[in-house]
């Protein structure tokens, strides 16, 4: 198992392995990624950094594509926005 | 944001999944430059993605290969515009950089085509590779009960990885019919390696239902899917699951090689036996000039690369593996077609363009593409269109419209070099730009 790194998402504290991305990071707290322009949730559709739907503001850059992004220690995620 | 990163190569391809691998190491094998770009952190693209598990296998026979033609990686870099011919611009997570090249091949891959029905935007509701590339990120499905549905051989495939990593897999449901299904046996049945695959498949997938001539209805869930209706032979039947993976076959990813003025053909890039589009010096190699898979993608590439450093005659050698395996995309695409009841999915309510929520009611009374982009903003949110674009296209018949850059939303100071040009350079004095 290689080892834990920990992060927050929406000030929730997780720990991932390494190698995972933000967006998995994400999923993991139960947590959408985004809400729509009408106010629904949604989480992470393609995987592979096309659909934008699981874009989220990370280390306080907005509109970042959490499925391309890895998780680093001690990173700040803030979904909802 | 530091803004001129500047680099140049003699051949340089975009994107490094097998196709760009492949066309990227024979390329450089010659001795000339080469550059490797691609906007996922490893090589690999979607098919061999390491992830937390580590490096493919295949992946790593090429990637050595790279290594010892000295094939320059940039990846975490996605290409959004071509100011002008020779040079392509890229973002990376902090900077823009300039990529100037003599020939380009583009190697963009493909990605899943994603089709409306009610409660397909819930949590949880995902591409079928979509979640197969969740789950090599890292996600663990573990006791999971996930409803595999769509259409194309990838439902087998990501079926049997889920399972392979504990989940359950109540049914998959295949739109396409029992009889086409067992053409496309048939025609599996010449081509050796394919066969293998499928029989390794069904050992996997042994005991999990399958279900042809079926598909999701409706995904029902108040903040996060939770039940799936799926319909079979007129009977719809709710199953509770913990995620749906669902996707219809896959789509070509041709946004560049239009920008590029590359012409296309039925949705693909068209091109030369040796894989040269319609620009002279520009390749296309991989799923953009057909859906084929990995191996038709490798020997393109290897056309391709071969090709754009002048080898042609060598590239000669597998033009007869590469028709064997146009057979197989060709099969591959009258197999997996869509049923057209599947136009019929979304509810009036069903939101049709997931970026701008613009739902099936609003669409209905316009001609095309354009005049829905511009009226109800289908199409001009984040993606581009990329995912209602083949939605809309299969639903309405509506045509695609012209690809404008830049090709990926970026940052504003990405913007503004792309309309200022590559040699712009801040000048002390007074801040002219020239």
């Amino acid at each position: 198992m290689p080892s834990a790194i920990a992060l927050t998402v929406n000030g929730v504290s997780v720990e991932v392995a390494q190698g995972t991305t933000v967006a998995v990071a994400a999923m993991q707290t139960g947590q959408p990624c985004r809400v729509s322009v009408n106010g629904t949730p949604r989480g992470p559709l393609c995987g592979i950094g096309i659909c934008f739907e699981c874009r989220m503001t990370i280390n306080g850059i907005s509109h970042c594509r959490a499925c391309q992004i890895l998780c680093e220690p001690g990173m700040n995620v803030i979904t909802n926005e | 944001m530091n803004r001129n990163t500047r680099q140049k190569f003699e051949v340089l391809v975009v994107g490094a999944g097998p196709a760009g691998m492949a066309a990227a190491a024979r390329a450089g094998e010659s001795g000339v430059h080469v550059g490797l770009v691609d906007d996922n952190f490893n090589p690999g693209g979607q098919i061999w993605r390491g992830g937390v598990e580590g490096g493919n296998p295949e992946a790593a026979v090429w990637i050595e290969r790279l290594q010892a033609a000295k094939v320059v990686k940039l990846c975490g870099v996605r290409i959004f515009h071509q100011p002008e011919t020779g040079v392509l611009l890229g973002e990376t997570k902090d900077e823009i950089c300039e990529l100037h090249y003599d020939k380009l091949i583009l190697a963009t891959g493909a990605r899943e085509r994603f089709l409306p029905f009610p409660g397909w935007t819930l949590p949880n509701v995902l591409g079928a590779g979509g979640l197969q590339a969740m789950v090599k990120s890292g996600l663990s499905i573990r006791g999971k009960r996930v409803v595999v549905a769509g259409t194309g051989p990838l439902l087998l495939a990501v079926a049997a990885s889920l399972r392979k990593h504990g989940a359950e897999i109540p049914v998959i449901c295949e739109q396409t019919s029992r009889s086409r299904l067992a053409r496309f046996g048939l025609a599996l049945a010449a081509q050796p390696s394919k066969m293998v695959q499928g029989l390794r498949l069904k050992k996997e997938l042994a005991g999990v239902p399958f279900a042809s001539g079926s598909w999701p209805v409706a995904a029902h869930g108040k903040e996060m899917l939770e039940r799936v209706t799926i319909l079979r032979r007129g009977k719809a039947t709710t199953l509770a699951c913990d995620y749906l993976a669902c996707g219809f076959h896959l789509v070509p990813n041709t946004e560049l090689a239009a920008l590029a003025g590359c012409q296309l053909e039925d949705d693909y890039v068209r091109v030369d036996e040796f894989q040269e589009t319609t620009v002279p010096g520009i390749f296309c190699a991989g799923e953009p000039t057909g859906i084929g898979g990995v191996e038709l993608a490798l020997v393109e590439g290897e056309i391709a690369g071969l090709a754009a450093v002048g080898r042609a005659t060598q590239g000669r050698e597998l033009f007869v593996k590469r028709r064997k395996l146009k057979k197989f995309a060709a099969a591959l695409e009258d197999t997996f077609q869509l049923r057209p009841e599947l136009r019929d999915l979304p509810s009036a309510e069903t939101v049709v363009c997931r970026c701008e929520d613009v739902p099936m009611s609003s669409l209905r009374s316009y001609p095309n593409w354009r005049a829905a982009k511009l009226q109800t903003r289908c199409g001009m949110g984040s993606c581009q269109g990329r995912i209602c674009g083949p939605a809309t296209k299969f639903i309405f018949k509506w045509k695609p419209d012209s690809v404008r850059p830049p090709i990926f939303p970026v940052r504003v100071e990405g913007l503004a070099i792309a309309v200022s040009g590559p040699e712009v350079e801040h000048q002390e004095t007074g801040g002219v730009y020239r």
